[in-house]
Parts: C-alpha cells; structure tokens; sequence
C-alpha cells in the first residue's frame, strides 16, 4: 500500500468518524419516535406508530410554549434587526477614540454566557418596575424578548458590519450631488444595499430566539416557552414524546434553514449576474466612446 | 446612592468622550468630516442614537452594573430593601468560599470543587473540539473541490441548528442505563451488566462535546479558507514534514479563528445549563445548574447574582488570556 492511500484511508475513516458522531445520536432519537415501545428505544423496534406525535400535540403546556416562543421570536426580529443596524452604523460613525471601548460594550453580550444576561436582565427590570411602582414591564415575554436581543441585536450588527465592509460611498455621494437629501440616501441607496443582510439578521435572529434556553429560563419568569416546556419534560424522564417532537423541530428547522440557504444563494446569484451586466455595460459604454473618440 | 452612580458612570463617561471628539475637532476641523446628523439626516441621526443608547445603555451596561451592585448586599424581604439593614456586604462571596455567611472555618468544597471542575473539563473539551474539528476544516478550506465543500457545508448546517436541549436528550437515549448503547453491548456480549454512563459523568461530557463542535467549526474554516494554498506548496517543496506545515505555517495563520472558535466553545460549556441538567448524574457538579439553584430552590437572587459574577469573571478572564496568547484582538475574535 503506498503513502497516498494510507492517508485516504485514513481521511476516509475520519470522516465516517465525524459525520457518525455529528449524525448517529439525531438519526437514533428520530427513530425512537416511531417505535411503539414505552420507553425511548430502537432495539427492539416493536412497532411503527405515529401516536407520540398524537400525545404531544394533546400536551396543552406544550402547545402554549409554542406560541409563546414564536411572539418572542418575532419581537425579538423587530427589536434586535433595527438595533444591530444602528449599531452597525454607528460603528462606522463613531469618534475614533470611543471605538474600541464602544465596540467593546456592544459585542460584550455575545462572549457573555446567556444565564448571566438573563439574570442581569431580571434582576434590573424587577427594581426598575418596583421604583417605578409598575408591575407591567416584569412580564416575562417582555423581558425573555429584551434579554434575548441583547445578544441577538449583537449577532445583527456583526451581519451588517460585515456587509457594510463592501459598501461603496461613491453611490451615497452620487445621490448627493444629484440633490438627494441624507434621509433619502438613506432610504434609497443604503437599505436596498442592505436588504440581503437585513434578511439574513431576521432569518438568524428568529432562530436564534426559538431555540434559545439560558437566557430565556431564568427571563421567562411564570411564562413559559417551547424550551422551558422542553426542559421540564425532558426532566422528568424520557418518553419518545420528546424524540417526536424533536423530529418536527428538527423537520421545521431543517425546511427553514434549507429554504434560507436556496433563497440567499438566489439573491447571490443575482447580485453576480447584476454585476456582470454593469461591468458589460460599462466595458461597452467605453468602447463606445473609445470609437466615437477613434471617429 | 448607588442607584445614582449605576445611572452617572456610563453617562459621566459618554459626555466626556463627547466632549473630548468636540474639543478634538475645534482644535484640528477638518472641513471635509460633516456632523452625524448632518450626514445622516435628522429622522436617521435620531433613530440611530435612540436606538444604540437603549441598547448599549439600558439593556447592556446598567442591567451588569447593576448586578454587580445587587451581589454586594445581603437577601432582604421587599420591605426592608432600602432600610437600615441593607448594606455593603461580602457575605455573598463569603458564602461561595466557607459556605456560611457567618464562619470562615471551612471551605466551600462542594460549590470550589464544581467550580474548578466547569473551568477543566471546559477546557478539555475545548481542546478536544479543537482537535476534532480541524482536519475537516482543513481538508474543506485548503483540499477538498468546490462542490465536495457545498456538500460538506449543507451537511453541518443541518445539525446545527437542532436545540441544545434535545441533543442533550439524544444522548440521554444513547446512555441511559436501559439506553441504546448498553442494549447493544449487552446483546452482543461485551457487557454482563449495563454500565452507569451517565452516573460516571461520561454521558455529560460527551453530550458537551457534541453540542460545541459546530461552533468551533465554523470560524475555524474562515480563518482556514483565507489561507493561500501556495505557501503550503512553497513549504512542501522545502521540503517540510507534513506536521511542521501544520505547525508554522497553518496554524499560526489561522491564529484569530482558532482563537475565535476557542473563545466560544469555552464560554458555552461553562456557562451550559440544558446539558448539565438532562445529563448530570445525582452527585454531578456543573457550576451553571448550582447558580440556577441559587435563584431557584435557595430564592436567594443575591447570592444568585453573586455566582453569576463568579462565572462571568471567569469568562472574560479565559477571554482575555486568549487573546494574549494568540496576540489576536477582539475585532478578529468576534469577525
């Protein structure tokens, strides 16, 4: 046997490794959940059945999480997405002295583990609505949404840095000189250029959001979300419920992800093709004037 | 009194920065550099600065500052909370390292044990991840062909967004005492009786392990991908063993996503609370679940607070002290 195939073997055996390891123990939870058996198991398979999908769907407390997660999810999509885009410019703006420190309180909550933002959270809104003598900002899908987009705005606004790397202010100036005012550069030139980032943040931010547990455990307060519902079962003792409803995450999850993934390459390709036809347009625009220059 | 310095320092230090950019630009005016809101339009300049102060303000610093200062006093009852009785005090920290507020005989070994335990196994794990992790994002950044990559990519963006809980619970299958993995050793006759996996913290462990991979991945192949393929020709054809191009040449120049995925992956299984609980054993000691216990079975949100600050500060410690080791700063950690 030569080097070279040592080493694919190896590779090869690595990889089975890997992907085995990434894949085996989702593949044995999602079979759990069509087996008859009591207990969550795949060896014996006794019986194919749907029926756990059928108790969890009969699980009121469930049912309730589950709502409560998605207005969450969506609150935190219109909070944090606006923060993280004037974060984002802000950035950019900012006096240059001011900027590491600045930079250092906004990306802070993403290096912060989530128990700790959440009980930072609770604990500050709790004194805030006894010296204001209101009890209605100590909700708990207020707080789980303020305390989840502490972090998520963060993830947000490295989304647009990162986009707003390839900006090109030339067009801010053109609008300028062509006698836009800087609330209509804003609206016309610097939005659209950032439209495929603004939906990549909402599409990371609602994910984020729904799966979110640390910070939502201790932010929930008597609330309760699809992951705090989760965690008490999952508590309690394994039934294949669990593994079912785990398969329809993972179904919805999967369909969700996939679907961002084709939409973003469509845009992607998009923006190639846009840019291919400027530079023609530009290549022909100059030989034009290359020929008229020539005449 | 200390309401009012939570509230003043971060606006004491952000009108001296402000006055300190006006000074800077009366002294030096560059005719070129407009005013923000000049260059952004009044509805903008507004939006933006409400927008960043409640964030960076109110749901960033005074929330932490306040934490801090909430640490320092003792568990009253709502009524007396501002009296004469709620003072300074360290007798949260006490608490963490005796285990009484009042003696200073004993040490705390349950909570310090759990404690240096969190920090070391995160750590293993963290180097384990490390080493998992790299041959792939390797072989996707430097080997592998453009649709070999696609797909490999496709195939880790699907298990990575599956909740952290219910890979907790896959694993719980998997190392139950009557779970998947002991049927099958005990059918195919390695075992005689089932072993304890989750009692011997192998199952939490494990579980840890698989629940950061994906994070640790990640920033390691950006960094990996933007390395030019021909310096590992150029160190080939020198003549360099396969692990010393490793060594001198990849690594150093991956340096801020090794960091990055690092940084991460430790402050996750430190602060990881849905794996310690679905998968600690009865006498495991993960530090996160002891700091929910603080708010939820003690009902005592000051020492809770306390814990929390612990395992913060413990946090920014291992993040400082990677970016000293890997002489990377912060903007490239978090790119």
């Amino acid at each position: 046997m030569s080097a070279a195939t040592v080493r694919r073997l190896m590779m090869g055996f690595y990889f089975i490794l890997f992907f085995g390891f990434l894949f085996g123990p989702l593949i044995v939870m999602g079979v759990t959940a069509f087996n008859t058996s009591q207990y969550p198991q795949v060896f014996p398979f006794e019986g194919f059945t749907l029926d756990w999908f059928g108790v969890l769907m009969a699980d009121r407390n469930m049912v309730e999480g589950i709502r409560n997660s998605l207005v969450i999810g969506v609150l935190v999509v219109l909070l944090s997405v606006p923060l993280g885009l004037a974060g984002a410019i802000v950035m950019t703006r900012i006096y240059a002295r001011a900027r590491s420190l600045y930079y250092l309180v906004v990306v802070s909550p993403v290096l912060t583990p989530g128990v700790i933002i959440g009980i930072s959270t609770v604990i500050f809104w709790r004194d805030v609505a006894d010296s204001i003598g209101s009890e209605s900002v100590y909700n708990g899908i207020f707080l789980a949404t303020l305390g989840q987009s502490t972090f998520i705005s963060a993830y947000c606004m490295l989304i647009f840095l990162s986009r707003l790397q390839r900006f090109d202010r030339s067009q801010q100036e053109a609008a300028l000189d062509l006698g836009a005012t800087h609330t209509q550069v804003f609206f016309h030139i610097l939005l659209p250029f950032l439209k495929p980032a603004i939906f990549s943040a909402a599409v990371i931010a609602f994910l984020t959001s729904f799966e979110n547990y640390n910070t939502t455990t201790f932010a929930i307060l008597a609330d309760k979300t699809l992951t705090t519902v989760l965690a008490g079962r999952v508590r309690q003792g394994t039934t294949p419920a669990i593994s079912a409803l785990a398969v329809l995450i993972v179904g919805v999850t999967l369909a969700g992800a996939l679907l961002y993934e084709v939409l973003r390459r469509i845009e992607q390709r998009r923006d190639e093709a846009r840019s291919r036809a400027a530079a023609m347009a530009e290549r022909a625009e100059l030989s034009g004037e290359a020929a008229t220059v020539a005449a | 009194m200390s309401g009012a310095l939570i509230f003043g320092l971060p606006v004491a230090v952000i009108v001296g920065l402000w006055l300190l950019a006006r000074w800077e630009r009366r002294r030096n005016p560059d005719p070129q550099r407009q005013s923000f809101v000049a260059s952004n339009g009044w509805p903008v300049a507004i939006f933006v600065v409400v927008a960043v102060g409640f964030w960076a303000l109110v749901m960033v610093v005074l929330p932490q500052l306040h934490m801090v200062d909430f640490s320092f006093h003792p568990k009253l009852p709502p009524a007396q909370r501002g009296g004469p009785r709620d003072v300074y005090t360290l007798e949260n920290y006490q608490y963490f390292l005796f285990g009484s507020t009042r003696s200073t005989a004993n040490w705390n070994v349950t909570h310090l044990n759990a404690f240096w335990l969190t920090i070391a196994v995160s750590m293993c794990i963290t180097l384990l991840n490390f080493l998992i992790c790299y041959p792939l994002a390797y072989f996707m950044a430097q080997v592998g062909s453009g649709s070999q990559v696609r797909k490999l990519m496709l195939l880790l963006i699907i298990p990575y967004w599956v909740n952290e809980l219910l890979r907790a619970f896959a694993f719980n299958i998997l190392f139950g005492t009557s779970g998947v993995l002991n049927t099958i050793l005990l059918k195919i006759g390695i075992l005689a009786s089932p072993i304890d996996f989750i009692g011997r913290d192998i199952a939490l462990y494990s579980g840890l392990t698989y629940a950061y991979l994906l994070i640790m991945m990640f920033p390691l192949y950006n960094a990996l991908e933007s390395l030019d393929h021909n310096q590992i020709e150029a160190a080939r054809d020198l003549g360099a063993p396969w692990w010393h191009i490793h060594l001198n040449v990849v690594m150093p120049f991956a340096k801020p996503g090794i960091a990055a995925g690092c940084t991460l992956v430790f402050m996750l299984c430190a602060g990881a609370l849905a794996a310690p609980l679905v998968l600690g054993g009865p006498k495991t000691l993960w530090f996160t679940p002891i700091v929910y216990d603080r708010f939820y079975q003690a009902f005592n949100w000051n020492q809770g607070s306390a814990y929390a600050i612990i395992l913060l500060l413990t946090c920014m410690l291992f993040v400082m002290l990677v970016m000293r080791v890997f002489r990377v700063s912060l903007s490239e950690i978090t790119r």
